[in-house]
């Protein structure tokens, strides 16, 4: 584990930001071609910062306990989170901070994978420099985030399927079998789409119909 | 198929189209055209009097033209609905003095010639969409001769000759003397793996199905020479392997090479030239008949249900997936899901698994009964709203009312609101505040990136369905562009305010670059046309106070286009190359009092 805690300062109270920064390795995936330490030292500097440590994998369930961890003990009202794609992690990471008590949308998250280290490979001072800003600007976006609230909207408990192929044929019945009402729409005048002219299928050589 | 005919919670529409796709995950509110089919479904017991008495004489499209219907007809033997049809273009008419022998004789009276098309609207938590494929039309191909020579059939017209409910009877018969054919030549990858015509993926399905096709032919004709023309055999799924072994133990011999040229003989037979990579020969064959395993391409209907519903789509046509390998069955739009050949070439097992897939995803969502929605919507800050209207005009879901009448502040439906943010950038008064993408979120960011070496950087607007993927989709391909690109994420381009655009440029920004989805796939139906109207407009403003317009670049990259960021990002970094720092100085005193 190279986990290192960097700095540990006091921050005000109340609502002002206590914002922890977590710099993923994600093995080496970042760790390659970004320095992960370097710009974890380097947010630790920035307003409102309690503390910024790097992390093999941000993920990984030791990883998410040290980060829930962290914001129990340091009282952290804000994450920022330097890793892969919030496309890909941004669910887990806003369920992870919500477990200990923190809104989900106080969870801020830096594309350091897809959009850094995999785009700039042979470059680790340009790389390195560039995860330093994208650090500095997901750490001034933390700073204002405000708590969100999910609204709950009735939901229709039906499902149109288009097109009556193979496809369309199976989904239906799966749903309808389950007890879903299903609409099923099919521009030709019968369902069977293409696989109702085949004679013979493969691997088993039966009939299509 | 009958399964979905007599299931109770299945409610078939055939003849039908989707119109319309309004609404949002957990309501999406659906408009389908029934066309009329002239003839009572319910009513109808199929015995098909009225097609005996009918004198239009069709082709049947059901078997490829290779046999004729009337215009009164069921589609196929096994047809579900098995009602019949007519085909009002084809008939002539219902006038008695002109036709009317079906209404004579139909003893059920469900021939009605007054139906006309229905429009169905429904509600729905869910869509699947499964619209297949299109069998690849191998006309272009001419060196293969498809349209010239009778006795080239494609892979689809084959099937329907050796389908013993075909038009005949199960016979392989050549379509000019029909006679059977001694021998038989497939032609692979047909309007697949190539970058001339037809489409560059592989179709997935053709090699097996020739090979299945092979051993139905020695199964039917053991004497019969068959032989297959290939660029290499792909039989990689459970098997497969073993199937193309029996091929060849049957003796089909596989021949590796595609044809350079077809020409017919004097007996209508075919001369296939090849080069036999295999033993480095030119060949010549002489068949009775060739079959080209045509490839699969996007259903006709893809781009417009796209277009409708918000969806992404591969370079190919295909559909796009959220995440090609964790969520496969998924759209980047919730609630919808992809099955089948709709999300790109499959064989029937795969289909079928897909398809499952799809609908339990869609179960999961609608276990529930209630759906939880993103808080990223937009508030109206009532003490600095006059009422004047904008934001409404611009919002793409009609979620936002104002009376400018009674002066009454503009008010957000949350319900409707899918959190685009136009309304918020095309605010004068900063009236609305957009949730989780607030202006002081935005641009503390903008200036985080500025602080220091502004002049070094290149500021990215991305939208988060498809820039931003696309941004994301170049980094799982290694794709790389210059370090000094940095990427705000916002939900739609339509969410960047012009404000951003002047903050940037006022601290030192040489270049910034707004990019969205192309116009016609927007993921907040058409929010990005605002976004160009107000790069066009900011950019006639810039041009008017003398700072170069070029500086503010606008460009559509889609998720699935890691390529065409990529490079976007090496023209940025082109033109932020011509920035001087003279050029940014002047510009930032330009912009001291705006």
């Amino acid at each position: 584990m190279t986990t290192q805690s960097v700095t540990q300062k006091s921050g005000g109270s109340g609502s002002d930001p206590r914002i922890g920064v977590y710099v993923c390795h994600c093995g080496l995936n970042i760790a390659q071609s970004v320095n992960c330490r370097q710009v974890a030292e380097n947010a630790a500097a920035a307003d409102g910062v309690i503390l910024s440590k790097d992390i093999p994998y941000a993920c990984s369930e030791p990883g998410q306990h040290q980060i829930k961890q962290d914001i129990l003990d340091n009282r952290l009202n804000r994450v920022v989170i330097a890793s892969c794609s919030p496309r890909l992690h941004e669910p887990t990471f806003k369920q992870m901070v919500q477990s200990v008590g923190l809104n989900p949308y106080m969870m801020e998250m830096a594309n350091l994978r897809e959009q850094c280290s995999w785009v700039h490979m042979n470059d680790v001072d340009n790389a390195t420099r560039k995860a330093e800003t994208l650090v500095d600007m997901a750490i001034a976006r933390a700073r204002h985030l405000e708590p969100l609230t999910e609204d709950i909207l009735p939901l229709t408990k039906k499902t149109l399927v288009i097109g009556g192929g193979i496809a369309g044929i199976q989904a239906a019945l799966d749903l309808a079998d389950c007890g879903y009402d299903v609409t099923l729409v099919e521009k030709q005048p019968s369902i069977g789409g293409i696989m109702a002219r085949l004679d013979k299928t493969f691997p088993t050589m039966d009939c299509s119909i | 198929m009958t399964d979905v005919g007599r299931h109770p919670r299945i409610k078939l529409l055939t003849l039908s189209e989707v119109v319309d796709v309004k609404g949002y995950v957990g309501n999406f509110d659906i408009k389908i055209i029934k066309r009329a089919k002239f003839v009572d479904e319910s009513a109808c017991t199929s015995c098909g009097e009225c097609a005996m008495v009918c004198p239009v004489v069709r082709p049947d499209e059901f078997n490829i033209g290779l046999a004729s219907r009337r215009a009164i007809y069921s589609p196929f033997p096994q047809a579900v609905p098995s009602s019949y049809l007519i085909n009002i273009k084809e008939c002539l008419g219902h006038n008695p003095a002109v036709c009317s022998k079906c209404v004579d004789v139909c003893d059920k009276k469900c021939i009605n010639f007054h139906m006309s098309d229905e429009e169905i609207a429904l509600r729905v938590g869910t869509i699947i969409v499964a619209t297949g494929l299109k069998p690849y039309d191998p006309t272009e191909l001419d060196e293969y001769g498809y349209t010239r020579f009778e006795n080239v059939l494609t892979s689809l017209e084959f099937e329907r000759l050796v389908n013993a409910g075909g038009p005949s009877r199960g016979e392989l018969v050549r379509p000019t003397d029909m006679g059977h054919p001694k021998s038989v030549g497939f032609i692979q990858c047909v309007g697949s793996r190539s970058s001339r015509k037809g489409g560059r993926y592989c179709s997935n399905t053709c090699c097996m199905n020739t090979i299945k096709s092979t051993l139905v032919l020695k199964e039917h004709y053991p004497d019969m020479d068959v032989k297959v023309f290939y660029i290499d055999i792909r039989a990689f799924g459970k098997g497969f392997e073993e199937l193309y072994a029996r091929s060849r133990r049957l003796g089909v011999q596989f021949i590796r090479g595609l044809p350079g040229s077809v020409e017919e003989t004097a007996d209508k037979g075919l001369r296939v030239a090849v080069e036999n990579s295999a033993h480095a020969t030119l060949e010549f064959h002489e068949l009775d008949m060739l079959v080209l395993a045509q490839g699969m391409q996007p259903a006709p209907s893809t781009q417009r249900l796209q277009e409708m519903m918000g969806l992404q789509l591969t370079p190919d046509g295909f559909y796009l997936e959220a995440h090609p390998k964790l969520q496969p069955v998924d759209a980047a739009t919730r609630g919808v899901f992809y099955a089948g050949c709709a999300e790109g070439p499959k064989d029937i097992k795969e289909s079928v698994t897909q398809a499952s897939a799809a609908a339990v995803r869609a179960i999961r969502l609608m276990h529930k009964g209630e759906i939880t929605t993103e808080p990223i919507t937009a508030e109206v800050i009532a003490e600095n709203c006059t009422s004047c209207g904008i934001c409404a005009q611009v919002c793409p879901y009609n979620a936002i009312t104002v009376e400018k009448k009674n002066k009454q502040p503009a008010s957000v439906n949350s319900a409707a609101c899918a959190g685009c943010g136009t309304c918020a950038a095309e605010c004068l008064f900063d009236a609305i505040s957009m949730n989780h993408y607030t202006d002081q979120q935005i641009l503390g960011q903008v200036d985080a990136m500025l602080e220091t070496a502004p002049e070094s950087k290149i500021v990215v607007f991305a939208c988060n369905w498809c820039s931003y993927a696309g941004a994301d989709y170049a980094g799982v391909s290694r794709l790389q562009y210059p370090a000094n690109a940095h990427l705000v994420r916002v939900m739609c381009s339509g969410r960047v305010d012009e404000k951003f655009i002047w903050d940037g440029l006022r601290r030192g920004a040489p270049v910034v670059l707004v990019s969205g989805c192309h116009i016609g796939d927007c993921h907040y139906i058409n929010a990005n046309h605002w976004t160009e109207k107000r790069v066009t407009r900011i950019r006639k403003k810039m041009s008017k106070m003398g700072i170069r317009s070029e500086r503010l670049q606008l460009e559509w990259i889609s998720a699935a286009e890691g390529i065409r960021f990529a490079n976007k990002m090496e023209e940025m970094e082109k033109i932020r190359r011509t920035v001087s720092r003279e050029e940014i100085e002047e510009t930032i005193e330009l912009l001291r009092n705006i």
